[in-house]
């Protein structure tokens, strides 16, 4: 009867010694390798700190003018470009610049490194379905496990910082550049392919002038999806001392500042709307003339 | 190189499935197609496939759906590897190549025509065109040069700089078939290129053919499901059901002496009159005094000479050879009589 109403369950002290024997087997792993891992991490840091300097020590009229010219660059829409102007213009009047500067650094550098290790990923997973299938399981825990739970392993590795933040932040943002870079691949039509292997193209040749070219908006929706992840995850990551726009949300969660709270999250949906328009409008140019023929 | 056979398929089986070796012995023992897929779960598409293709000629496969047309083509450029037996391209067995010696064969020596036209929609005409240049690594100035050539060749001047999505079908295929011509290979897969256009379309595209054909001397290697676009186009022709060729022969052999009734029900839709030729149904002579003013040609169709003889009020036509020698006369009666003769065919 008791079986009936109590699940078996592991002796709660052996469940505690196993819990602890794991731990103290990563906190030796860690003491014993942890300077090995930051001096690995030392470059990506040094862009860090380079990228961010770069953002907060320079004219704000510069940067300003940078922004709108890539965002111009990008989508060729004059709307899109005073959007972004008077929203940055907004954030600087309300003393939220230099915040919001150290998490597009952040921001910015998560994405172009999740981007160019996603997309070899990615290109490898369209390539191979033992890597496919490899991969893809590895991909739902990135995508489902809470943020929360591998900021931890990712702490006691590096402590907290900038790099621990950032590698956190690539691990959340990573999954739908891989996901998509695979499926725009895959889903490159047949025929085209049958094509280039007639005319005898190799692999490489078959992947930058068929695949990659066409796969190429799909890959843009995933550039935007991984940009958008990026941000939203810089703005958890201030918990382990990552500065910019999330450290003053945590501050006013934590002593129910209503204002200072609301001011930052919408500085960051108005940094998140620029990024997601300029991105949407490039990839959505991209395809512009290249509807496809095969409904004929 | 032999005139005579350019390229030889020998002995070739294609089955599809789990493990197509397992059953290649149930196959030459003579296992039928449906008996082969429902007890062994293999699909059957080709079964022993022996033809001999002449050089600079157009060869024809002609064959319903599922007839494995597509499936035969696709293993003269090794898109398709057969179970069993050889591809032998100019004295080379193209089935024991490997992948290094097939690019350079499907580079250099063999272009392709598709029926989806499979071309790159992210490319324009003119990138289109030199496609398959780029991909041997010839610089840019000379492929582009070509592929202005062969554009203009198909007719469509003026459009190098529109994408794939901005034209209509049968310009697309144009592009296809440019971008083949563009190769420069000597033998030439069209897997049937024209299925896909509109009626008047597919004319203008076979009379290029035809005309591209005479200018080029390529081996062309032709797939349709139309017996009209097979007897207008092939120097030979083969038909293909299910994974077997029952016929092959001459477009006048085809219309004449259907091997059975699967064949004659294809054929007695022809419009006989502009199939054969009077060569074949003149009674022979050498007597010169027999020629009269209504003079026709060996090579030339009933129906045409049939016009030329009642245009000049006779009933009687004198065949004369490119030599201007009597080679035998035709009646109107024999035209007609021909053009409305019951097929007979040889078995069955």
């Amino acid at each position: 009867m008791s079986l009936f109403n109590q699940i078996p369950q592991l002796p709660k002290d052996t469940l505690r010694a196993g819990k602890k024997a794991i731990d103290a087997s990563f906190k030796d792993f860690s003491r014993e390798y942890g300077d090995l891992i930051e001096l690995i991490f030392e470059p990506v840091r040094w862009l860090l700190i380079k990228s961010e300097n770069f953002l907060t020590d320079t004219s704000w009229i510069i940067i300003l003018a940078l922004i709108a010219s890539i965002a111009w660059l990008g989508s060729k829409n004059i709307k899109i470009v005073i959007g972004s102007v008077l929203t940055l213009l907004l954030i600087g009047y309300l003393g939220m610049w230099e915040n919001t500067m150290k998490t597009i650094s952040m921001t910015f550098v998560a994405a172009i490194l999740a981007i160019s290790i996603g997309i070899p990923i990615g290109i490898l997973m369209a390539r191979s379905n033992i890597a496919l299938r490899i991969a893809s399981p590895i991909l739902d825990v990135m995508q489902t496990m809470p943020s929360f739970v591998y900021l931890i392993p990712v702490v006691m590795l590096l402590g907290i910082g900038k790099v621990p933040g950032l590698l956190a932040v690539i691990i959340y943002a990573i999954p739908p550049i891989i996901r998509l870079t695979n499926l725009g691949i895959r889903l490159v039509n047949n025929n085209v392919m049958e094509a280039g292997h007639a005319y005898g193209a190799s692999y490489a040749q078959r992947l930058t002038k068929i695949q990659i070219p066409l796969a190429l908006p799909t890959i843009m929706a995933g550039i935007n999806q991984t940009i958008m992840l990026a941000l939203s995850m810089v703005v958890i990551a201030s918990m382990i001392g990552v500065q910019g726009l999330g450290q003053p949300v945590l501050q006013a969660i934590q002593n129910q500042f209503f204002t200072l709270g609301m001011m930052n999250g919408f500085a960051i949906v108005g940094i998140a709307i620029i990024f997601d328009r300029v991105t949407q409008a490039y990839g959505k140019r991209m395809q512009k003339y290249q509807e496809t023929v095969d409904e004929q | 190189m032999s005139n005579k056979e350019y390229i030889q398929i020998q002995n070739i089986n294609k089955i599809f499935g789990p493990n197509p070796e397992s059953v290649l012995d149930l196959v030459a023992d003579g296992i039928g197609k449906s008996e082969l897929q429902s007890k062994h779960n293999h699909v059957l598409a080709l079964q022993d496939i022996n033809i001999g293709i002449k050089k600079n000629k157009i060869q024809v496969f002609m064959g319903l759906s599922g007839s494995g047309k597509s499936t035969l083509i696709r293993h003269l450029n090794q898109l398709i590897h057969p179970t069993s037996g050889n591809v032998i391209i100019d004295g080379e067995d193209i089935t024991s190549m490997s992948d290094k010696e097939i690019t350079n064969f499907r580079r250099n020596k063999i272009a392709m025509v598709f029926q989806k036209f499979a071309l790159l929609p992210h490319r324009t005409v003119l990138s289109n065109t030199y496609f398959g240049l780029e991909i041997r690594g010839v610089e840019r100035k000379k492929r582009e040069k070509e592929a202005l050539k062969w554009i203009d060749r198909v007719g469509l001047n003026g459009f190098e700089n529109y994408y794939p999505n901005q034209l209509s079908g049968g310009m697309q295929q144009r592009v296809g078939l440019a971008r083949a011509l563009t190769n420069d290979a000597p033998i030439l897969l069209m897997d049937e290129p024209f299925s896909a256009l509109d009626p008047l379309i597919r004319m203008d595209m076979q009379d290029m053919l035809v005309q591209l054909e005479k200018e080029l001397n390529k081996t062309i290697i032709f797939i349709t499901h139309d017996l009209d676009e097979a007897l207008r186009l092939g120097d030979n022709i083969a038909i293909l059901r299910d994974g077997k060729i029952i016929q092959e022969g001459d477009g006048q052999e085809i219309v004449l002496n259907p091997e059975n009734s699967y064949i004659s029900k294809f054929v007695s839709e022809v419009n006989r009159g502009r199939v054969i030729q009077c060569k074949t149904i003149m009674k022979k002579t050498t007597n010169q005094e027999l020629t009269n003013e209504a003079i026709v040609s060996p090579d030339m169709t009933i129906e045409e000479a049939a016009k030329v003889i009642t245009e000049s009020g006779l009933d009687v036509g004198s065949v004369l050879n490119n030599k201007g020698k009597l080679v035998g006369t035709i009646s109107v009666q024999d035209i007609v009589a021909s053009i409305v003769t019951p097929i007979k065919y040889k078995n069955d």
